[in-house]
């Protein structure tokens, strides 16, 4: 009788710890699934550099490329933006910038300062399209392909690491690997 | 029965009521100090209740700060893009209290559907986004995924 | 240069060791093999040298400011103070973890070490299952959160800066403190697995496991304290204590590690309690490591969480699975089963002592239900916050039944106490606290039921200890005489008891004659607050070495226009992370707190939002905690420790500097 209380505790962890299983959060990065795999939300919005310029959906098309969420209050953009800057220069990787609730003054002087990795970015002051793609915060890193549609979705700093394993498969022209089955 | 045996009962009763006031305590003060967390849609379908304490979370909307100038009653809108309601509170905003980003504030509806806030918290760092709050706007860019796309 | 891989590559073999330490040991005392017992050591004293290598590695790599380091570009910058860059080394995620495992190597170096007069195979099991523990922080870090992660080829040019809330004295010492009481709670884990391996649960497993258990519950005291001292004056709110998960993560164990202090009094005196002192020991620190996993798994993200990792979490919980889970299985399967008769009466000390275990396990199990509490409601469906005014219900009604069942209990003897005894020594204490219940409060201002309840259990406790010391030195010429005799461990009752009702005082004075206001102010403007004149003299501009600032300097006099006080307080805006802080601005006293700080400018003339505070007795806050401390050295300092590790081997330097040389070695790591 006794010997059977003594297993009340572990008993009661047992409980405990499932119920920190069921609710941990899943991994961010697959929290979007429902947007993988469907064309870019469309949009309409102003070029970061040239205020005069209006970007949609459709400049996101012809080839494979990574859309990258920063901006100049995100410390972590800063960090994985050195990065962005090698692959755009020395792979040749095509990168579009998605300036998320941001200034447009202090973004522009940024791209001056560390470099513009971009071939353009979009400047998403109110965070409407960050909010259509599912943006949780920057950085965030999408993969798009040649259709316009989004196959990856990448929370958090861009390094080799993340290159190697996780994006170039997306761009067998760069890496010349095959694309994996999705 | 034996005196050992009287005493061990004893003890074991004592302990055990003891224990059952501590929660019955623990449950009563927890129905009493519970917080239902609201998001602005909620609000404006009508499913919070008036004049009860409870959280309410959203993006502080991009120019609807009003300070008053001669106190320090402020007056704000939050929204969850798919609702937004109006808070007043009267008090000193956190240090990353700002337009467009989010926010929880504590306190409760008055019958105009205005939102008497005793409390505001705003996110403590840029990565961190209070739970609720992500959740809430996780939930409204589910629904619009659904929808045809918007002109924005 | 080292390079940072190096300090990787030493994690690694610690690991390696670790894994040995956890073997090797354990299947020596298994097999009665002296040779794989006597292993324990050496595999302690290179993994921890090792663990020691990769920490200075990483410091190096921060004074340096190797930003090719992910870890050192997230969380420093090359205009970071030094100091700051050293302990930016545990600012962030992976760092505090490489700090976690540096601390419990030291502590398990500690035990390898202090442990000459003990049996080989205690010894062994000992070390092997604080390697076990080792191991599983070791492989997380490998595995999951290095902090030397490299960012190649191209190298940030600068980092992104430290959070600058934690640019500041009290979170260099914070974390390394904190960390140093939750870890150190693994040593009495330890003791309480190996006996439960070894079936042997005697006095002197208690007599060994007690030291230890006291150190690691000063420190963590100690921790606890500062945490609160820095929200008060960083945070901008002039609160100090929030009942934040994070707080309430550090709470649970301290409550359990109390209640473990005392139980092992009672096995350790009279070999009572022996299943249930075991059970405590998993139970503190099996809340010391659900603390980190409340923390690191953004499973109950708070105000100052770190940055969530559910991978992570995930992790964590299979750590937690194991450890704790397999130390419950454990303790189910061998703890002796207590078929004695009991063998004392319920006015003995044990009976006491028993209440006291009670009602601490009660509040560390009300803690852990607020805590939790929102999980639970989001499993319905619902989302929930459960309210500081729930713990406050919860702790008022706890704090006096633990003071009074202590006020008793302090004149009660083991066995059994004779009722007159009782009878004469405590209605004197009780009584002569009457009056001062109610003429504390009335220094502050009006009566009410929770300040004077306060100070009646502050003063009860404060007379009855009193009575205690005059009754134990009877005799004497003196009582100071007397109570320079008393030996070291009473003392430190006797501080943590005093430490108690400092702070009871301290917090029910505060909570309820606390006065504030919240005003607009521009400089020249003046405030009235508690009959004191707040003038808001002129605001100034300076730069920092790595931010901006706002600074108002205020005065403050009473309304006989003495002035009484200058106060600064600031509004930083630190340039690089683009953070707002603010600095307040208090003159600290022993009777009262002024207290100012910035809101937020406002449009108009140099106005801003401005918080004045008086708080009474805040600093007893902190001061009761320091006792406790104090308490907690001056027991472990207690030379029978030392006499009876003497006694058996000379050698030994005693269990006392325990604590001391596990400071040394971290601060070796700093150096």
């Amino acid at each position: 009788m006794n010997r059977v209380l003594l297993f009340v505790p572990v008993i009661f962890f047992a409980i405990l710890g499932f119920v920190f299983y069921t609710m941990m959060e899943h991994d961010p990065s697959e929290l979007q699934s429902a947007r993988l795999n469907q064309p870019f939300p469309a949009f309409q919005l102003t070029d970061l550099e040239k205020p005069e310029l209006t970007r949609d959906q459709s400049a996101l098309q012809g080839e494979p490329m990574l859309v990258n969420v920063w901006a100049t209050w995100c410390p972590a953009c800063r960090a994985e933006h050195a990065y962005l800057v090698h692959l755009a220069e020395q792979k040749n990787v095509a990168i579009i910038g998605l300036n998320y609730k941001d200034q447009r003054q202090a973004a522009n002087e940024w791209l001056v300062k560390l470099g513009d990795p971009y071939r353009f970015s979009i400047f998403d002051q109110e965070g409407r399209l960050g909010l259509d793609l599912g943006v949780y915060g920057a950085p965030e890193t999408y993969v798009v392909d040649a259709d316009g549609i989004i196959r990856y979705r990448h929370v958090g700093v861009v390094n080799e690491k993340v290159w190697q394993e996780k994006l170039s498969p997306w761009f067998p022209a760069i890496s010349g690997s095959g694309v994996p089955a999705s | 029965m034996n005196p050992v045996r009287k005493q061990r009962l004893a003890i074991i009763a004592f302990v055990l009521l003891g224990l059952a006031g501590a929660v019955a305590l623990a449950l009563y003060a927890l129905s009493q100090n519970i917080n239902l967390f609201f998001s602005p849609d909620q609000v404006v379908a009508g499913e919070a209740p008036v004049e009860q304490r409870m959280r309410l979370g959203g993006m502080v909307v991009e120019g609807s700060v009003l300070r008053a100038s001669d106190s320090l009653k402020v007056q704000f809108d939050l929204t969850d893009y798919r609702g937004t309601v109006t808070v007043q509170y009267e008090g000193i905003l956190p240090d990353l209290f700002r337009e467009g980003q989010g926010i929880v504030a504590m306190g409760e509806l008055n019958s105009d559907r205005v939102f008497q806030a005793d409390e505001v918290l705003a996110k403590h760092d840029e990565k961190y986004m209070p739970p609720e709050i992500s959740r809430a706007l996780e939930r409204t860019s589910q629904a619009a995924a659904g929808e045809e796309a918007r002109p924005l | 240069m080292i390079l940072p891989e190096f300090g990787h590559f030493a994690l690694i073999l610690a690991f390696g060791l670790a894994i040995l330490l956890a073997v090797v040991p354990l299947i020596g005392a298994w097999l009665g093999d002296r040779l794989w017992m006597q292993m324990a050591r050496p595999f302690t004293g290179l993994m921890t040298l090792l663990i020691l290598l990769s920490f200075i590695t990483l410091t190096l790599a921060f004074l340096k400011d190797d930003f090719s380091v992910a870890y050192v570009a997230g969380h420093s910058n090359s205009l970071l103070p030094w100091y700051y860059k050293m302990s930016a080394v545990w600012g962030g995620h992976e760092g505090s973890l490489l700090l976690w495992a540096l601390i419990l190597a030291g502590w398990t170096f500690a035990v390898s070490r202090f442990s000459k007069a003990l049996p080989e195979d205690m010894v062994a099991r000992v070390l092997g299952i604080l390697g076990i523990v080792n191991a599983g922080f070791l492989s997380f870090i490998i595995i999951k959160s290095s902090p030397f992660e490299r960012i190649l080829p191209n190298i940030p040019p600068d980092g992104a800066d430290l959070n600058p809330l934690l640019q500041d004295f009290g979170l260099i010492v914070h974390p390394p403190l904190l960390y140093m009481g939750y870890v150190g709670f693994s040593v009495a884990f330890a003791f309480a697995l190996a006996a439960l391996l070894g079936g042997k649960l005697d006095a002197a497993w208690a007599r060994w496991s007690r030291p230890w258990t006291t150190v690691a519950w000063a420190f963590l005291t100690l921790g606890i304290a500062l945490g609160s001292w820095w929200a008060y004056y960083e945070l901008g709110w002039g609160g100090w204590w929030f009942w934040d998960p994070v707080e309430n993560a550090s709470l649970m164990p301290w409550l359990a590690g109390t209640a473990l202090m005392h139980s092992l009094a009672v096995t350790e005196k009279r070999g009572l309690f022996k299943s249930w002192t075991v059970l405590l020991a998993i139970f503190t620190f099996s809340l010391s490591l659900l603390g980190t996993f409340l923390v690191r798994s953004g499973i109950l993200t708070s105000v100052h969480a770190f940055a969530s990792d559910p991978d992570r979490g995930f992790y964590i919980l299979a750590l937690l699975a194991v450890t704790i889970g397999g130390s419950l299985l454990l303790y189910a399967l061998r703890a002796p089963v207590v078929k004695s008769r009991i063998g004392f009466s319920e006015r003995s000390r044990e009976t006491f002592l028993l209440m006291n275990n009670i009602i601490l396990v009660t509040a560390t199990l009300t803690v852990l239900g607020g805590t939790l509490f929102p999980l639970f409601a989001e499993m319905a469906g619902k989302e929930v916050s459960v309210g500081a005014p729930y713990f406050d219900a919860m702790f008022s009604f706890l704090t006096p039944l633990l003071v009074a069942f202590l006020c008793v209990g302090i004149f009660s003897h083991w066995k059994d106490t004779r009722p007159g005894l009782l009878k004469r020594q405590i209605p004197v204490p009780l009584i002569a606290a009457i009056p001062f219940a109610f003429l504390i409060p009335m220094t502050q201002g009006d009566l009410a039921f929770m300040p004077v309840l306060g100070s009646f259990l502050a003063v009860w406790l404060l007379f009855a200890t009193i009575r205690d010391i005059s009754q134990k030195v009877s005799g004497r010429r003196s009582l100071w005489a007397g109570w320079m005799k008393t030996r070291r461990s009473y003392k430190g009752m006797v501080f943590g008891h005093l430490g108690l009702a400092v702070m009871i005082m301290g917090a029910a004075l505060v909570s309820a004659y606390t006065i504030e206001k919240d005003v607009r102010m521009a400089p020249g403007d003046e405030a009235t607050l508690g009959g004191l004149v707040y003038r808001f003299e002129r605001l100034a501009h300076y730069e920092g070495p790595n931010f901006i600032s706002d600074r108002a300097y205020f005065v403050v006099s009473s309304d006989s226009g003495r002035q009484i006080a200058d106060l600064h307080a600031e509004k930083r805006r630190y340039v690089v992370s683009g953070s707002i802080m603010t600095e307040a601005g208090i003159q600290a006293g022993f009777f009262r707190d002024l207290y100012v700080s910035l809101g937020e400018p406002l449009p108009g003339q140099d106005a801003w939002a401005v918080r004045l505070h008086i708080k009474p007795f805040v600093r007893w806050l902190w001061l009761g905690a320091l006792l406790m401390a104090i308490g907690g050295a001056l027991a472990v300092a207690d030379p029978r420790y030392r006499q009876k590790a003497r006694a058996k081997a000379p050698a030994s330097a005693g269990d006392a500097e325990a604590g001391n040389t596990a400071v040394s070695v971290q601060e070796g790591g700093q150096a």
